[in-house]
């Protein structure tokens, strides 16, 4: 254990209260939206590196993603339900319930395999999406206006700044609850089992079970990240958030990110929509192309993502 | 389900199984050898199809006979397999040997992304049609129904180039080379082979096998920015099944899917999709490296 004082959970407090504040005074409404979007992405990220330092890789998360965005849309057209103090534990919670069922398949894979089966099963999902007429079938459909403890916003204003607010603390409190688990004793496991398992299973401790807890948890996550998405962008569709490409964007954000830190995955997808926003207003055809490239120049030079380098500006050990 | 019906399923189901076999076959090829997933694979096809459709534009507005054009495919799959593979192989796989695999496949997704907008900025963002082909062949009545000879070729060359690997793989010494690659790299270097070559060839074999893939198939579709996307996760469902890196399992995951969907599309439409994934995920549960490859030993 690193005998210097863990400055992460202070850190995060101060650094989601500034953005909080600075954010709802100064930050123009464009570049609030596109917080808002990174910030959503972020929690699905952050679910993705936990298991990413158990060197696992999810090509399938935007199953749960969209399963997190198609529950608060559901709710909203069936139940006319847009309380998002039940919408979004209503997301993290079946998608965690899903991701608990699945888990008992996924947590017997490895590497490639892992991928694979993952890519698999979103891919089923986005297959009965796409089909069904009733859910709006690739046009997906919009979803109400949501209400916060019963009082619904008048204006896009209004709204954005709101749901601003209430990222910035659900980010907060998830962020350091992930970081809790990572500094307990199954969270510290994660590395172990990246490194070698068998030895892991010598210390009396079954991987697959702490694989499959990982699982339910980065599950869990991404569907609240896509639940916050569809509740700011008002609307979802099953290829901007089940297809594969959003699983692939998903997993180039944690590489982004890089897997040092639990404020990582928040600053990694800020630097992901910065870069394709302006990417795609410098060279509206290209932007996939800065995408691609960024993402071979950070596999080849910065495996640690863009956390390496802040950690190493400030003087911190590499974790990893 | 009556006699006509069950035909129509059969010929529909062999046509896109041959096309599934086209565009997975390169797939597994190199994932075989290389160990290397790559998501790069649908941009060969994308490449190939656009290529191929661009140059029969050309062929036929010079005014010769439109039955070139099948020329005109065949080195549209050359042409890109070969510049393509070979570039992609020296320029980027080749310092991806040894690292990790999960790693590999996010850096040829990247390719993907880069080789996706590159099409764009080579033949722009109209769609391209190409159906001189078509034409020549023109179309012929089986069970009541109009088919167009063209597509029904796809099946006879799904036969031939599973043929010719075939033969290639068990009975030239390149075959037997590649065999040795595949089931230890290590010894094969210590015997002497070349790997690096090996690698380079089987790069580029994939790779023109991938633009064949889009290139036969250009004719038949409009080829348009997205093309290919879907046929990316569509080739690994087919090569997951089959299991990754067997060509007779690349055979057999083609034909479950192509047929399975098939039916899905005279019976039950609202599955076809479903139908494909579905077996996906049921191969990889009860046979997760699926129903051909051979068993690996485990290594501590």
């Amino acid at each position: 254990m690193d005998m210097k004082r863990d400055w992460t959970l202070p850190g995060l407090t101060v650094g989601f209260a500034l953005i909080a504040v600075v954010g709802t005074l100064v930050l123009p409404d464009w570049l609030m939206a596109l917080t808002v979007n990174s910030f959503s992405r972020a929690l699905a990220v952050l679910g993705l590196m936990v298991l990413w330092r158990c060197g696992l890789v999810s090509f399938g998360h935007a199953l749960y993603y969209g399963l997190g965005a198609y529950v608060v849309a559901l709710l909203g057209k069936d139940w006319g339900i847009s309380e998002v103090l039940i919408t979004l534990p209503a997301a993290a919670l079946l998608s965690g319930l899903v991701g608990f069922g699945i888990g008992f398949i996924m947590r017997r894979y490895r590497e490639i395999f892992f991928a694979m089966l993952s890519l698999a099963f979103s891919m089923v999902m986005y297959g009965i999406l796409v089909k069904t007429e009733a859910l709006g079938s690739t046009d997906g459909f919009s979803i109400e206006q949501p209400s916060f403890m019963g009082w619904t916003p008048e204006d896009a204003t209004e709204k954005l700044h709101t749901i601003f607010l209430m990222l910035c603390f659900i980010c907060w409190a998830v962020a350091a609850l992930v970081h809790r688990y990572l500094q307990s004793t199954l969270g510290n496991l994660t590395r172990a089992i990246r490194d070698n398992e068998i030895r892991v299973e010598y210390l009396g401790i079954s991987a697959q079970h702490a694989v499959h807890i990982k699982y339910v948890m980065s599950a869990a996550l991404a569907g609240l990240g896509g639940a916050m998405l569809a509740i700011s962008l008002g609307q979802v569709d099953p290829d901007s958030m089940v297809n594969w490409p959003v699983s692939g964007e998903l997993v180039f954000v944690t590489i982004l990110s890089g897997p040092g830190s639990v404020v990582a995955p928040f600053i990694g997808s800020v630097l992901f929509e910065l870069i394709r926003t302006y990417a795609f207003e410098w060279v509206p055809g290209a932007w996939q192309l800065i995408v691609g490239a960024t993402l071979l120049v950070i596999i080849f030079f910065l495996p640690g993502g863009v956390w390496s380098l802040i950690s190493r500006a400030i003087g911190k050990r590499e974790d990893l | 389900m009556d006699f006509a019906t069950a035909i129509t399923i059969l010929i529909d189901g062999l046509v896109f199984s041959s096309y599934l076999f086209l565009v997975s076959v390169g797939l597994t090829i190199i994932f075989g050898v290389m160990k290397i997933l790559n998501v790069a694979h649908g941009s060969f096809y994308a490449w190939g199809a656009y290529t191929s459709a661009y140059l029969i534009g050309i062929w036929s507005n010079s005014g010769l006979p439109d039955a070139g054009t099948f020329l005109m495919i065949a080195v549209a799959a050359l042409l890109v397999g070969v510049v393509l593979g070979l570039f992609l192989e020296r320029c980027l796989i080749q310092f991806m040997y040894g690292r990790d695999e999960v790693i590999i496949v996010l850096a040829t997704f990247a390719t993907f992304l880069i080789l996706e907008d590159l099409i764009l900025v080579v033949f722009g963002v109209d769609p391209y049609f190409a159906y001189q082909p078509m034409m020549v062949l023109g179309s012929t009545q089986i069970g009541g129904i109009m088919r167009d000879v063209y597509s029904l070729t796809l099946i006879g060359l799904a036969a031939v180039v599973g043929l010719i690997l075939w033969v290639g793989l068990t009975k030239t010494k390149w075959g037997r080379l590649l065999t040795a690659v595949i089931h230890d790299r290590e010894i094969s270097v210590a015997m002497g082979i070349d790997v690096t070559k090996v690698f380079i060839l089987t790069f580029v074999l994939g790779a023109v096998l991938g633009a064949l893939g889009g290139a036969y198939v250009a004719p038949t579709v409009s080829v348009a920015p997205g093309f290919g996307i879907d046929v990316i996760v569509l080739s690994f469902a087919v090569v997951v099944i089959g299991g990754m890196g067997s060509i007779p399992g690349a055979i057999i995951g083609a034909l479950i899917v192509g047929i399975a969907r098939a039916i899905a599309v005279h019976k039950l439409p609202e599955v076809e999709l479903f139908v494909v994934y579905g077996v996906m995920v049921a191969v990889l549960v009860f046979r997760p490296e699926g129903l051909f490859a051979p068993a690996k030993a485990r290594k501590i």
